[in-house]
């Protein structure tokens, strides 16, 4: 938020301000696009197994002017990224962003030396709220990244976070993975969740 | 307290007057905003329902704060009036389809005297009433400045043109059989049980029962709804009239929607199902009236989750080529009966 000449307040003066925060976290409505395979995990999220309804989150609106939440599904190919930015643009404040998979946070299997392709993660084009690793992530870990933004939004937490049990075999401590979490670049308020 | 106000009424009826205007006032206006948020909570829990699901559940006991977090998140959002548009017109298109949905209420008889005005010729209010929104959401739609709406609002118009056709078609036959426009009067032809209800009434005319369903697929497709709602088709028109609508704009645009289903259900019940009465002729009241409303609007949003959007070509093709038609004979075939006998 406060990112196209919205200055966020400084103190919070208020119940108001708390009320007010509190209807916003829990009516994120997000805008209808994917852009590759991880918004087919997106797709999943709202399907029957997983429900987004439960949180409110399930209007997903085709028009940028009436949608809250942009959920970067997907590779962002150089071609792609300025209707992408444009579709930022349009959406009123207050907004955010959450980068979904590794391709949307760091350009992710696609990213090499010499590649021109696609622009390496969402946080290149405009500011991202909350990351969320996996290729694909879980439809849980999307959950979980809409739990941490309205965290962010309200500055408390909707349940206790839940800590994964160890995964069996030699990988269980998941210190010499490849595939732990720790391998990916995890920015501010990443979820960590097992594959 | 009853002899008081009988005393008030006669001393000063300039005062009760204007006492009663504001009640009537404040309760259609409490009435049709809690439809509208409260709807969309019904229809986003059945929706989740039809498709396993469970809908929102989180916010508040059975997700019943999230109309209030819809509602107070949209007033927050910023107002955003795009480049180039008709700012007059854009800011006056909701208010106009909000204004016209609480304008049908007026003459709507909820019960016995339960009524804001009534007039001899309410049905016909309603029914002009009724088709300004149309002008509200063509409006919006031209207004904004955005292809997609240009589109959507020829279709809106075409739509809503075709629709009213057949509709009022159906219900000039219905008013050869009860002879008033006078809702309270229709109401009270159709005492005494459900054999006397408008949609069986077989006697006056055997097409009664294909009335209704032809009131009620115009129903439809006079307030949008799937699987007529090519106006709001996400996946051409990205959201049709209302896409340059953000925040309350597009809210009143929504609750609109949701007031016009209540005034097309409450029609219906009032004009083919008894209004207040009782399918068994005892203990009649509003209450039946409600339970008869609120059947039909989940009947409706059954309907939408259940079917898929047609075509713009199979819409009117209903319309003109199957509806019209039955519509047609059957206000012939009632007029002979009515004359006949
Ligand atoms: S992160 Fe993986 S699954 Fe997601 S879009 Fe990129 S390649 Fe596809």
């Amino acid at each position: 938020m406060a990112t196209q000449g919205v200055l966020a307040p400084f103190v919070h003066f208020s119940i108001l301000d708390k009320i007010l925060d509190l209807a916003k976290a829990n009516s994120l409505w997000p805008m209808t696009f994917g852009l590759a395979c991880c918004s087919i995990e997106m797709m999943g999220t709202g399907a029957s197994r997983f429900d987004m309804a439960r949180f409110g989150a399930e209007v997903f609106r085709p028009s940028p002017r009436q949608s809250d939440l942009m959920i970067v599904a997907g590779t962002i190919n150089k071609k792609m990224a300025p209707a992408i930015q444009t579709l930022y643009d349009q959406m009123p404040e207050p907004k955010w962003v959450l980068a979904l998979g590794n391709c949307a946070i760091s350009g992710g299997p696609f990213k090499f030396e010499g590649q021109y392709g696609i622009v390496e993660g969402a946080g290149k084009l405009f500011p991202v709220d909350v990351v969320i690793p996996g290729c694909p992530p879980r439809p849980e870990a999307l959950l979980e990244g809409i739990m941490k933004l309205e965290e962010k939004i309200t500055g408390k937490r909707r349940w206790p976070v839940v800590t994964p049990p160890p995964l069996p075999g030699p990988s269980a401590a998941g210190k010499n993975c490849p595939l732990s979490p720790e391998a990916e670049p995890a920015g501010e308020g990443s979820t960590e969740k097992s594959q | 307290m009853l002899s008081y106000l009988n005393y008030l009424n006669d001393t000063m009826p300039c005062l009760m007057a204007i006492l009663r205007l504001i009640v009537c006032i404040v309760c259609i206006l409490a009435f049709v905003g809690l439809n509208a948020a409260y709807l969309v909570w019904l229809e986003r829990k059945l929706a989740g329902r039809i498709q396993r699901r469970i809908g929102p559940k989180e916010v508040g006991p059975f997700g019943l704060l999230q109309p209030l977090a819809d509602g107070i998140k949209l007033m927050t959002k910023q107002l955003f009036l795009p480049d180039g548009i008709d700012r007059i017109l854009y800011l006056l298109a909701p208010m106009l389809v909000m204004t016209t949905a609480f304008m049908c209420f007026v003459t709507i008889p909820f019960g016995e005297g339960l009524v804001a005005r009534e007039l001899d010729l309410g049905l016909l209010a309603i029914f002009a009433f009724a088709s300004i929104n149309v002008l509200g959401l063509l409006l919006g739609a031209w207004a904004s400045r955005n292809k997609y709406s240009m589109i959507s609002s020829a279709r809106v118009v075409s739509q809503n043109v075709a629709y009213e056709i057949p509709m009022l078609l159906v219900v000039a036959s219905l008013l050869m059989v009860t002879g008033t426009l006078n809702l309270h009067d229709i109401v009270a032809e159709q005492a005494g049980g459900f054999w006397n209800w408008n949609v069986l009434r077989l006697n006056a005319s055997p097409l009664m029962p294909v009335a209704f369903l032809i009131f009620f697929v115009c129903t439809l497709a006079e307030t949008n709804r799937t699987p007529f709602d090519l106006a709001e088709a996400e996946s051409e028109l990205v959201a049709g009239s209302f896409t340059e609508y953000g925040s309350m704009g597009f809210g009143l645009f929504f609750m609109g929607e949701y007031a016009n289903m209540v005034v097309g259900s409450t029609l219906i019940s009032i004009l083919f199902l008894g209004g207040w009465n009782c399918p068994f002729g005892i203990f009649p009241g509003p209450h039946w009236l409600f339970l008869k409303l609120y059947a039909l609007i989940s009947t409706v949003m059954w309907i939408r989750w259940t079917f898929p959007r047609t075509t713009f070509y199979g819409l009117l093709n209903l319309s003109w080529k199957v509806l019209i038609p039955i519509a047609l004979v059957n206000l012939l075939i009632t007029g002979a009966l009515v004359k006949v006998f």
